[in-house]
């Protein structure tokens, strides 16, 4: 909705009206085993109901007992979050029937999350931005039902509980997002955080990250609220902005005509490119928690929290300022070299096994990332030798080898796991730095190109790559393009001129 | 005299002399079984066929181990219906779990077996062990037997009546608000309620978390505590069973009570007692004190509010407890519902019983929103109220002194259309239950022909010197004499 006349309604209507968003993501945790039961938290690829036993399937007389590593992960992702770690917690019960719930109640926690209150810092246009966030607490992941067919119509459907009690950690922000832009970019910023951490893989596609949101409008400068959808299954950046923007033009269309709004749950339909109505499978549903009287109380010692915080890691936007500092590096690459924890490091490597920084951002941003994007692997995993990798952009700063010739042996190197120094100095493919010898090759492919010499002259600027491209090809790449350029413009206007 | 009507502790000295084998002992309980108990109906399920096999070894074991084998070894014994066996049919009482066969044991069960003692079958109890006379239950009636009229108490009245009428040696209860004392009481045989987390839920189909406690019913205190310590100790698969070491409840057993200060309640014993009950009572106070231990009336003020906190909270925990129980995955089902909810309802009305119907809605009411804090949230306040009582009372109290029901063993049929009648035969154990404390009921004289319990309660962990003061009283009254019933003849 970011073209056309739909784009026009959604900025004349930003124009007048104020959203009101807060966003509940749902993480999965990095858990070895489910929060309350010993079977396998990454149940990936595993044969329906194969990832399960009596707690988890809420078998008459099981019992659940917490995950101690699920516990302090969320602690971590508080402190991350600057939240508040109380010391008493608790595990409470919130009941309701659904068939992919098997013990008739989810446990969850009610009035005394883990984590209370925090912020997360994110970028929004260039513009530096807070939200603040209400809590962080610790759940258990429902089973998936899987229906034969549009669900109010299926003949039957299937339960399907490899999925049930997998350790789900949620983060309640406040509403504090004026935006579909805003929140797009807090869910970004929330993320890449949660995976920095190692507490999740971030990946939204397979529902491990999961995102709902709470979007009213105002007009701006009112501080009372609106009516609140809540929009559900926002399951990728692209599907959360475009919900939202839908949502706000949807809301400010109703407001307008002089409509009553009444909270209501919605979810996002891909074929009618729209928010629709989602047919609760609770209606005003009393959930009736209360404490789980089989889960002592959580004490969340204050020497355990420090210890939790003094493991945290360098986070994303700390290392990104480092970064930009340390290497006098673009806002832009710091960003783009700290998207990823594994990235960032591969960089820091890169540069302390000798490349210059500046040379290996933004060989790692554009080319290295492209020849990997190619070959399906990721930086961290491209199998180049650092030292090597140092070694040839060294080789690039230092305008000895040609960018040409360095991708070459790059893509090579990828595929045969050659020392891409090696295959510059096996194929004599060290930069032409013989003036003389450039200025011959020059000289060469002037006369061999009189009619694009003759355009450049007559005031046809990209006539020149015409040129140069002769020039790099009768060199097989190893002249430096742009000296090429230089010498071409000197040679070719010293004889239109003379 | 029959093997069987022998206490535990002289079954396995008989076992280790070679006078007697677990084999032969089986097959005593199972023939009494096949000859006493369709009067009783103590049992639901009998596993003769395991049973064998389980003798089979115990025996030897025994030759193997001889006195290294565990005191259990060998032992028969009766499972109340809610504690999960593998491969058994396990129903809690209750029509919706009907064909429910566990893939796992109970750790309470596991550890028994393990030492050696051999399950003979499964004992009715009041379904989800929601009630006080085994009447609830959706398979069949218990009854007494010391009268075949008169209910043989609950929840675990299959458990207390089977061991009262020699079918088995000792049994395993639950205990949310006096399910093993009270049966025991009106059977006439030792109950024991452990410390509340000193025994391991794993297994146990809930009741009420946060009450729920597993224990044996046998013929002496002696027997209780043998039972006890195989069972006791922390289980890594309950979160609230304790980490505390167990205390060696057989060698304080003998120590006596000459010197502790008893507790006698008078909130207790001011209220509505059966005259036969209340002079029991009062010669067992008697005999302790002639056993040198000083008698002191105490105040629990908060008593007369427990009965009331304990029927919000119990169903309260229930109603979220049973939820698993959809209807759906267990019972018959619903095929023909128009719509998920229909199933809920229609499944689950048809599985469950009334009084667990009752207790559903009770709980539900008093965990909805707007009725949290007027029910709920007081029912936990005056949890803490009567903790607060007892212990205060345990600073200078080393042992309280209850009778365990206000009367013997009531008619059958007497007060099922009247709940309220038949909660308040909780009214002198549930106290006991909110506090945690550790809680044993042991035969102190009849009244008419019935029998009448002592109860007697310790501070939390203190389960070993509750067993002590019993075992003090036990040796100097005697014990119980069994029922005529389990006097004739078998065979």
């Amino acid at each position: 909705m970011t073209q056309g006349s739909s784009g026009r309604r959604l900025a004349e209507v930003l124009s007048q009206w104020e959203p009101v968003i807060g966003l509940e993501v749902h993480a999965q945790l990095l858990t070895r085993s489910k929060m309350f039961c010993g079977c396998r938290a990454d149940y990936a690829g595993l044969p329906p109901n194969s990832n399960t036993c009596p707690t988890c399937l809420g078998l008459p007389g099981a019992l659940p007992v917490a995950n101690a590593a699920a516990i302090r992960m969320t602690v971590r992702t508080g402190l991350a979050l600057q939240s508040r770690i109380p010391e008493h917690s608790k595990f409470d019960r919130k009941n309701y029937f659904y068939p992919d719930l098997p013990k008739g109640y989810q446990i969850s926690q009610y009035d005394l999350p883990l984590c209370v209150g925090g912020w997360l810092e994110f970028d929004v246009g260039g513009t530096e931005r807070a939200a603040r966030i209400t809590r962080v607490h610790l759940e258990e992941d429902a089973g998936k039902l899987l229906h034969a067919g549009e669900i109010q119509r299926a003949g039957f459907s299937l339960v399907d509980l490899n999925r049930a009690g997998v350790p789900l950690m949620e983060v309640v922000g406040e509403p504090d997002l004026r935006s579909p832009a805003e929140a797009r970019a807090y869910l970004v910023a929330l993320r890449q955080l949660l995976v920095y951490l190692g507490v999740n893989d971030g990946n939204m596609e397979e529902g491990s990250l999961r995102c709902d949101a709470n979007i009213s409008l105002r007009r701006p400068g009112e501080e009372s609220l609106g009516v609140r959808a809540e929009v559900k299954n926002l399951n990728s950046f692209r599907i959360l902005q475009r919900a939202l923007e839908h949502e706000v033009v949807r809301q400010a269309a109703l407001l307008e005509s002089g409509a009553t709004l009444t909270p209501e749950t919605r979810g996002w339909s891909e074929a009618e490119a729209a928010t629709v109505p989602q047919r609760g499978k609770e209606e005003a549903e009393d959930y009736r928690y209360f404490p789980d009287p089989d889960l002592p109380p959580i004490r969340c010692d204050p020497d355990e929290v420090a210890a939790i915080r003094s493991e945290l890691p360098e986070l994303p936007r700390a290392r990104a300022l480092r970064l930009r500092q340390q290497h006098n590096l673009s806002l832009d690459e710091a960003r783009g070299l700290t998207e990823r924890p594994g990235e960032a490091d591969h960089f820091e490597q890169l540069v302390a096994a000798g490349a210059p920084p500046a040379t290996a951002a933004a060989w790692q941003l554009n080319e290295l990332a492209g020849l990997c994007q190619r070959a399906h692997r990721s930086i961290e995993t491209s199998g180049l030798d650092l030292g090597q990798l140092a070694r040839l952009l060294l080789l690039v700063q230092r305008r000895e080898v040609s960018a040409a010739t360095a991708k070459t042996v790059l893509a090579q190197a990828l595929e045969t796991g050659a020392d891409p120094v090696g295959l510059v100095e096996a194929g004599g493919l060290r930069q032409l730095s013989d003036e003389g010898e450039l200025t011959d090759r020059v000289d060469q492919a002037i006369a061999a190109r009189p009619q694009a010499a003759r355009d450049f002259l007559a005031g046809n600027d990209r006539a020149l790559s015409a040129l140069v491209g002769h020039v790099m090809a009768a060199t097989r790449g190893r002249a430096d393009a742009r000296r090429v350029d230089e010498l071409l413009r000197e040679r070719l206007t010293r004889e239109g001129g003379g | 005299m029959s093997w069987l009507l022998r206490s535990l502790a002289d079954q396995a000295r008989g076992l280790r002399r070679g006078e007697v084998t677990s084999a032969r002992l089986v097959e005593e309980a199972l023939a009494r079984i096949a000859a006493l108990d369709p009067r009783i109906g103590a049992f639901v399920r009998i596993t003769a066929t395991q049973a064998r096999a389980a003798a089979e070894a115990a025996d030897r074991r025994l030759a193997a181990e001889g006195d290294g084998a565990p005191p259990v070894c060998g032992i028969p014994v009766g499972l109340k219906d809610v504690l999960c066996v593998e491969g058994v049919e396990t129903c809690a009482g209750s029509r919706i779990l009907q064909g429910f066969v566990p893939p796992y044991t109970a750790t309470a069960v596991a550890r028994l077996t393990a030492a050696g003692a051999v399950a003979v079958g499964t004992c009715n109890c009041d379904e989800f062990a929601m009630g006080s006379s085994t009447e609830n239950s959706a398979y069949q009636i218990t009854r007494n037997p010391h009268q075949l009229g008169r209910v043989p108490g609950g929840s675990s009245g299959g458990s207390a009546a089977a061991v009262a009428a020699g079918l088995v040696t000792a049994s395993l209860g639950t205990d949310t608000g006096g399910s093993i004392r009270q049966p025991a009481a009106l059977c006439g045989v030792v109950g024991f309620k452990p410390t509340y987390g000193r025994v391991s839920r794993f297994g146990v189909i809930a009741f009420a978390s946060s009450l729920d406690q597993v224990g044996p019913l046998t013929r002496t205190v002696e027997d209780a505590a043998l039972v006890y310590s195989t069972i006791a100790g922390h289980d890594p698969l309950d979160a609230t069973s304790s980490r505390r070491p167990v205390d060696d409840p057989i060698a304080e057993l003998a120590l006596g009570v000459e010197g502790m200060r008893l507790g006698v309640p008078a909130e207790y014993v001011d209220g509505d007692l059966d005259p036969g009950v209340r002079r029991e009572f009062e010669a067992a106070c008697g005999r302790l004190a002639a056993l040198g231990a000083r008698i002191e009336t105490v105040s629990l003020p908060s008593t007369r509010f427990a009965l009331a906190a304990y029927y919000v909270i119990a169903p309260a925990e229930a109603s979220s407890n049973l939820a698993r129980m959809d209807g759906l995955r267990f019972g018959p089902g619903a095929p023909t519902a128009p719509s998920l909810r229909a199933a809920y309802e229609q499944a689950r009305h048809a599985g469950f019983g009334p009084e667990v119907r009752r207790r559903i809605m009770l709980g539900t009411y008093a965990l909805s929103s707007g009725y949290y804090d007027a029910y709920y949230r007081r029912a936990q306040q005056v949890r803490t109220l009567v903790a607060q009582d007892f212990g205060r009372v345990f600073e200078r109290i080393d042992a309280i002194l209850a009778p365990t029901s206000p009367t013997p063993a009531f008619p059958l049929g007497s007060r099922t259309e009247d709940p309220l009648a038949m909660y308040q035969s909780d009214v002198l154990t549930v106290p006991f239950s909110l506090a945690g404390v550790p809680a044993v009921s042991l035969p102190a004289g009849l009244s008419e022909g019935l029998p009448v319990g002592l109860q007697i309660a310790t501070p939390a962990f203190q389960d070993a010197r509750c067993l002590r003061v019993a075992a003090a009283f036990e040796r100097a009254a005697g014990v119980a004499a069994p029922p005529a019933l389990a006097r004739e003849p078998v065979g």
